[in-house]
């Protein structure tokens, strides 16, 4: 994908997050690159994405303005009063939110519903769903999983942001998944995991074709891309100061 | 009422299609709905959490899908499932729980659905359908196939009295006449006061209604029990659910933002296990003195 669209998604995802004083910026920036090349080279009409780890809406705000589906109105909106840009997402009230998520072990339910029925009524069309890696500590998404394992549902794509930290330290020392894809081979879906900031990468995994539900474990950096947040835990919560967002943008600006 | 159930939503789907999911069970209830249905039938196994979340998904692609257990299951484990991906977006799923109170009786406290009904109502979007006789749940799933929308549907065992004539369903109706109390009922438990009042002389018993739809929308109260209200000024509400969230402090909320002239109210509701011993539905009823009998005397002691 083109660098200079995730230069811009990023400068554009640190403005937001700054002009509205709000932090969860670690999670959206290891979500962000992959989000972005979902929206604007992946999704059809027909496909449907459910971000499932809530926390990361700024970076699907983001990637819905890149591919013109937001406008700049809309995004200084973030946070705002009488608003619909809330930090989880809303669903319903835009055809590509359809919906509102933010308690974690829920989106990949409703994918597999959304899923489930296209099959049903024979509709086209692939569902994404987006869970973060501490989220998988939710007894929920292994229901889930067992029963997208179960239904072969080959129209599932379910992407898994392992940026390694979660709400209050690192997955290894908190209730350790790893190695998470043998947890999830073990299932019967087919596995893949790359670079999550590779889209390239992300790319191939994404066209290989499958009878079973895919998983794509996406390994991440937490504030990827702005060096004094990078794989920081602190930034999963803070907003930023002045000067640090100005650093954030120079780094950015400067990065190749 | 599982047996009728089973049969209104095999005529409900040769209308029009849905889809059905059950958390494994339904054993010698369901089978002839499962077999209508093929593969729109389906069961999601032990994982009510997930059945919850991937109805809501079914239901926003624009089919409706019913949700079936035992109701402790099917409210409590995935309410979090209930209030954010089926009531914040409005999704038409049906939830069916059997045995609401203490139907499952021996069967231990984890199996009775004692908050059912006053939990999920906390839940914006959600209707309440408590079914009191098993004619009744033939227009209640006709009635929840046209609503597009969470609704919940209370299953439990008919006591109708077998030679008792049932007026047609409403939301509310009034089952007997009587020159004493108001008394309200909710639910299957009305059948056992059906059976008593029935022998008695209508000079000496209280005017029975039963009450199957919730909320309690005030547009809903028929004249004729507000007439009754006016009249008597003394109420009485029976139901098997805890206090907090039943109907009885929904009536009593309606009574005193109406200013109807109530001189005396009285709430028989369930209270959990009081003695801490177990036992089927009517000792749990008894022990709560909830069953017709312990409430009619209840009601004969003098106004204090």
């Amino acid at each position: 994908m083109d660098n200079q669209l995730i230069k811009k998604a990023r400068l554009r995802l640190l403005k937001m997050h700054y002009e509205a004083n709000i932090g969860h910026l670690g999670g959206n920036l290891s979500a962000l690159d992959a989000m972005v090349y979902l929206h604007s080279k992946v999704l059809s009409e027909e496909d449907i994405f459910v971000l499932s780890k809530g926390h990361s809406a700024g970076a699907l705000y983001i990637a819905l303005w890149v591919c013109g589906r937001l406008d700049d109105a809309s995004l200084s909106m973030f946070h705002q009063e009488g608003g619909k840009m809330t930090g989880h997402p809303v669903g319903g009230w835009h055809q590509n939110i359809p919906f509102s998520t933010g308690s974690l072990g829920h989106g990949l339910g409703l994918a597999i519903g959304r899923a489930f029925v296209k099959r049903l009524k024979q509709e086209t069309g692939h569902v994404f769903c987006f869970t973060s890696d501490g989220e998988w500590e939710e007894g929920s998404n292994w229901e889930s999983l067992m029963f997208m394992a179960h239904h072969k549902l080959d129209n599932l794509t379910l992407l898994v942001d392992a940026n390694g930290l979660q709400g209050f330290g690192r997955t290894v020392d908190i209730v350790s998944l790893e190695p998470l894809i043998t947890k999830f081979q073990a299932f019967n879906v087919d596995v893949q995991e790359i670079d999550g900031h590779d889209t390239t990468a992300l790319a191939a995994a994404l066209v290989l074709q499958s009878t079973q539900p895919k998983i794509i474990i996406l390994r991440t950096v937490k504030g990827h891309g702005i060096s004094f947040m990078e794989d920081r835990m602190e930034w999963h919560y803070l907003p930023m100061t002045e000067a640090q967002y100005r650093q954030a943008v120079l780094e950015v600006e400067q990065s190749s | 009422m599982r047996n009728v159930t089973c049969q209104a939503l095999v005529n409900l789907y040769a209308d029009s299609r849905f889809v059905f999911m059950t958390g494994d069970l339904g054993f010698m209830a369901l089978e002839p709905l499962q077999k209508a249905m093929g593969h729109d039938f389906v069961n999601a196994g032990v994982a009510e959490q997930n059945m919850v979340s991937v109805a809501a998904g079914i239901a926003s692609g624009g089919l409706q899908c019913w949700v079936y257990s035992i109701a402790p299951f099917l409210y409590a484990r995935p309410f979090e499932q209930i209030r954010n991906d089926v009531c914040l977006h409005d999704f038409d799923v049906k939830l069916v729980g059997n045995g609401g109170g203490y139907a499952y009786g021996s069967m231990g406290s984890t199996h009775h659905a004692l908050e059912d009904y006053g939990a999920l109502l906390t839940l914006q979007n959600m209707r309440i359908f408590v079914p009191a006789f098993s004619e009744d749940v033939t227009v209640l799933v006709k009635k929840m196939g046209s609503w597009r929308g969470p609704v919940y549907l209370r299953l439990g065992r008919c006591e109708k009295p077998k030679d008792f004539c049932l007026p047609n369903y409403a939301p509310w109706r009034r089952l007997l006449s009587g020159d004493g109390d108001v008394l309200i009922v909710t639910g299957p438990l009305v059948g056992g006061f059906v059976e008593i009042m029935g022998q008695m002389d209508s000079t000496h018993r209280p005017e029975l209604w039963v009450l199957s739809e919730l909320p309690i929308l005030p547009s809903d109260v028929p004249v004729e029990l507000i007439q009754a209200i006016i009249t008597k000024q003394q109420v009485c509400v029976v139901e098997e659910h805890v206090a907090q969230g039943g109907v009885g402090q929904m009536f009593a909320h309606f009574i005193l933002s109406t200013r109807l002239p109530v001189q005396r109210f009285l709430h028989f509701h369930a209270k959990g296990y009081l003695s801490g011993l177990y036992g089927s539905q009517a000792f749990h009823r008894k022990e709560c003195g909830i069953d017709a009998q312990g409430v009619l005397e209840a009601i004969r002691q003098p106004h204090e």
